[in-house]
């Protein structure tokens, strides 16, 4: 298959059920085959449900022989796969495909073996990312990476997503603390990427196959480096008067020398859903607030706390509490964690955005935030990974009401649009997926595009694994183009149409 | 009158696609200061040296932007007036650019505590086999929008594409610095070079050679004085200690300049026991990377690091016929050979640099 075909989009041969069922039962135990509709309905969605889609099967392999004769029944077949951990990803990134397989990894969710020596742990894909660092705590270790989800998402999702969490500041994304996957290519051949040594033979794949969205290889176990736990973590809680001081703040505390554990910001309206939810004891006045957090040996965060709270009160901070003891740092990160469900019982519905700019920006990506939200209609609360410019603004609406969805969808484009055009990115954490395949038009060119599919034919000469995701096709991006043209030509006169 | 270094990536694409359209194959060299790694460099020189200068600095951002031909130490330097660094700590080889540090890959003492150089890469401009300048990645630290092609770069040698410009994350320099010097066996210094690194302790840098161990605390003047209680260790004079880090950084310590033998480089799980082979050995990285200079053939060096789960590198006085690079086989082979056509088809770009048809 050449690369054009594959930006083409593209149509698979019906399947027969039956048949493909016939051939899976003969591969897996009985229980490991599901096909009719009520049973594969569970799996129709991800932690994004506005996308669904129905597979011809599910499948739930409980070790990497059964995965690899799955891929292989596929392969032959002509049949895509998606893989899935747990299904809590917010891009849609495991959304079933109609004529596909969806393989849930979650039955493959053993712990192979603790190193403490070493500093790693060997996981399979299934399990969930809390308890890796629950199995390391007995030798004073734990896994970093905490993405929101992580008493739920598992570690090979984490893998597809390249997830992050509120510590990447300091201790990096998914890539900063893998050493090494095992995957199976669609051809069911083993591939080891990286290793226990700290370089491997050859380019560099274990950075290319981290964040690839399941497109590439299917993974079948990892080897997670562990960091020492910190002794202790305090959390300083700030207000300001304005959301453009408080994006002053945080790159004061960056240029104090300052790599904090976390610094997250909330925006008024968030603050007060939150508060309202939680009760937190968040400042209500604030029109801004931000959590930064220092861990370590108590003589670091001492130090780092009085350094903190002085470059925060010179940024015009009114208010500032330092956590006394772990109970209050618990409760002031509670609110920051209860964004999302807060936003959840103000509005019927709500969608969560992922751009991330360049701090310095952070106060004019509000601004124009607050412009749109007058010109959609619609509320927007704010909350920010600060640290890392990650923004995700929480867009309310009801899908009851006509028209207020594809407002909502709208909002949400413009405001990756806009975080393109301030130099970031349309996706800090969450990935692509489906949702984000319109926007990626605006973030990259034809043949940058054109590069993408053909790395994912170099892995996956079918176009097998996950297609349709994370890389819009030739057509998608024209659709894409005329529709920006004709809605948002006055509002974005700078922006480059493909 | 030499070109302005803005206009250069244009000509690059022309020279690139003429080349892919003649069967000519080009050899990309910035300083040279790596040559001597690995194969021999074939095709039309292009030397990336005239494309220099940094682009944007925004030390609150954490971030830089360099065209690839511009010198290692102006960036260094730049970032040292700030107070701040490339925490990977690249060698500084002599005439070293920004775009040969991040082809090659290599990083130095403070690699297990601060990350490789791919770790702190976040974007780069790059010219491919087609001749299409092309952007990945970007000057944010998170971003996971399409493959992170830019990070692939990192240690790719120059054979996926002509990288032009990067954009890598900076990061505060620690306060102060303190180094420690130890008497210790081999096995000795791998247990406790691995004991304390899996302690809250700041501890950013290790060596041992010739039954001497150093360690290196990096943090504020507190944390020193409390690490030091758990470390043990008589302190070295902090003239002596950054010279020491430097050499061993920029690999002029004697154990590399002196000898006949071959030198290999070795990377291996951290906690591999003394890989017991002929030669002298100097250790960095917790164990992690093992030099050694021996004559034993270089079979018998590949299969003992092999069997401990790494790989092995033949950096200085390369017997003839003896790969630079550690061999790729089967499955992996395929895969690299499918991925270096996806992104130069003719195989324009330093053929043969990592070694056979690589």
């Amino acid at each position: 298959m050449s690369p054009d075909s594959l930006r083409a989009s593209r149509e698979f041969a019906a399947v027969d059920r039956r048949l493909l069922a016939q051939r899976l039962r003969r591969a897996l135990p009985a229980d490991a085959v599901l096909v009719d509709d009520e049973s594969v309905r569970p799996y129709e969605c991800d932690g994004l449900a506005t996308y669904r889609r129905v597979p011809l099967a599910v499948v739930l392999p409980q070790d990497e022989a059964q995965v690899q004769a799955v891929l292989r029944i596929c392969a032959e077949l002509g049949v895509p796969v998606v893989a899935r951990g747990a299904g809590t990803g917010l891009s849609g990134g495991a959304m079933p495909h109609a004529q596909g397989v969806l393989m849930s990894l979650a039955r493959l969710n053993r712990i192979v073996r603790v190193d403490p020596l070493a500093r790693i742990a060997v996981v399979q894909p299934g399990v969930r990312n809390l308890s890796i660092s629950e199995a390391a705590k007995p030798h004073g270790l734990y896994y970093a990476p905490d993405p929101s989800s992580q008493i739920a998402c598992t570690i090979g999702g984490n893998v597809a997503e390249n997830a992050g969490g509120v510590h990447c500041l300091k201790y990096g994304l998914t890539l900063h603390n893998v050493m090494r996957v095992r995957a199976l290519s669609i051809d069911g051949e083993v591939l080891e990427f990286g290793s226990e040594a700290l370089d491997s033979a050859g380019l560099d794949l274990l950075a290319l196959v981290i964040g690839s969205e399941g497109m590439l290889a299917v993974v079948t176990e990892v080897t997670v480096r562990l960091l020492p736990l910190p002794q202790v973590a305090r959390c300083v809680l700030a207000s300001f008067a304005s959301v453009v001081r408080a994006g002053e703040a945080v790159a004061g505390v960056i240029s104090a020398g300052i790599i904090p554990a976390g610094m997250e910001m909330m925006d008024k309206a968030a603050t007060a859903a939150v508060e309202e939810f939680v009760h937190a004891g968040y400042p209500l006045d604030a029109e801004a607030i931000l959590l930064v957090e220092s861990d370590g040996t108590p003589e670091v965060v001492e130090d780092e706390i009085a350094l903190i709270r002085q470059v925060l009160q010179a940024h015009g901070a009114h208010d500032i509490r330092v956590s006394r003891d772990e109970a209050e740092r618990l409760r002031f990160w509670a609110g920051r964690k209860a964004a999302f469900p807060a936003a959840g019982r103000l509005a019927a519905d709500y969608y969560c955005m992922d751009g991330t700019i360049p701090r310095k920006r952070l106060g004019e990506m509000l601004e124009s935030i607050a412009a749109m939200a007058q010109r959609y209609g619609l509320r927007c609360l704010n909350v920010f990974h600060a640290g890392d410019g990650n923004l995700h603004p929480l867009i309310l609406f009801d899908a009851g009401q006509p028209g207020e969805q594809e407002r909502a969808e709208e909002f949400g484009e413009a405001i990756l649009r806009h975080s393109v055009e301030l130099g970031g990115t349309v996706s800090g954490e969450h990935g692509v997926g489906v949702e984000k395949l319109g926007a990626m038009c605006a973030q990259f060119t034809e043949a940058e595009l054109e590069s993408f599919f053909r790395v994912k034919l170099a892995f996956d000469g079918q176009g097998l694994l996950n297609p349709g995701k994370a890389i819009p096709t030739l057509n998608r991006c024209a659709e894409y183009g005329k529709q920006h043209v004709r809605g948002d030509v006055t509002t974005h006169p700078g922006l480059p149409r493909f | 009158m030499a070109p302005l270094p803005e206009t250069l990536p244009r000509r690059w694409c022309e020279q690139v696609r003429e080349a892919a359209a003649n069967g000519r194959a080009l050899r990309i060299v910035g300083g040279g200061s790596k040559s001597f790694l690995g194969d021999v460099l074939q095709g039309d020189l292009l030397d990336t040296r005239g494309h220099s200068g940094v682009v944007d600095y925004d030390p609150a951002e954490l971030v830089i932007s360099v065209r690839a031909g511009t010198p290692l130490h102006d960036v260094t330097d730049l970032l040292d007036a700030h107070g701040q660094m490339l925490a990977f700590e690249p060698p500084a080889f002599a005439g070293a650019t920004i775009g040969g540090m991040v082809a090659s890959g290599l990083s130095g003492p403070r690699r297990v505590q601060a990350g490789a150089v791919r770790d702190h890469l976040l974007g780069v401009s790059l010219i491919d086999g087609q001749g299409q300048l092309l952007r990945f990645g970007g000057r944010v630290m998170k971003n996971v929008a399409g493959f992170d092609v830019s990070r692939l770069m990192a240690g790719a040698w120059g054979t996926l594409g002509l990288i032009t410009e990067v954009s890598l994350r900076t990061l505060p320099r620690p306060p102060q610095e303190l180094t420690l010097r130890l008497e210790l066996d081999e096995a000795g210094a791998i247990d406790r070079f691995n004991r304390l690194a899996g302690q809250p302790l700041p501890l950013s840098a290790t060596a041992w050679h010739a039954g001497l161990a150093h360690l290196r605390l990096s943090g504020t003047e507190a944390s020193l004085r409390a690490a030091r209680a758990t470390t043990g260790g008589e302190p070295v004079g902090d003239v002596e200690a950054s010279a020491y880090w430097q050499a061993l950084r920029d690999q002029r310590l004697p154990f590399f300049t002196y000898g006949q033998h071959a030198l290999w480089r070795l990377s291996v799980p951290g906690t591999t026991a003394p890989v017991e082979l002929p030669g002298e050995m100097l250790m960095e990285w917790h164990g992690g990377l093992r030099w050694l200079r021996s004559e034993i053939p270089a079979t018998a060096v590949r299969t003992a690091v092999a069997d401990r789960g790494g790989h092995a590198q033949c950096w200085y006085n390369r017997a003839p016929g003896v790969a630079g690079f550690e061999p790729l086989q089967g499955p992996m082979a395929a895969l690299h050979r499918r991925l270096r056509r996806a992104f130069d088809p003719q195989g324009v770009f330093n053929p043969g640099r990592m070694g056979g048809e690589f």
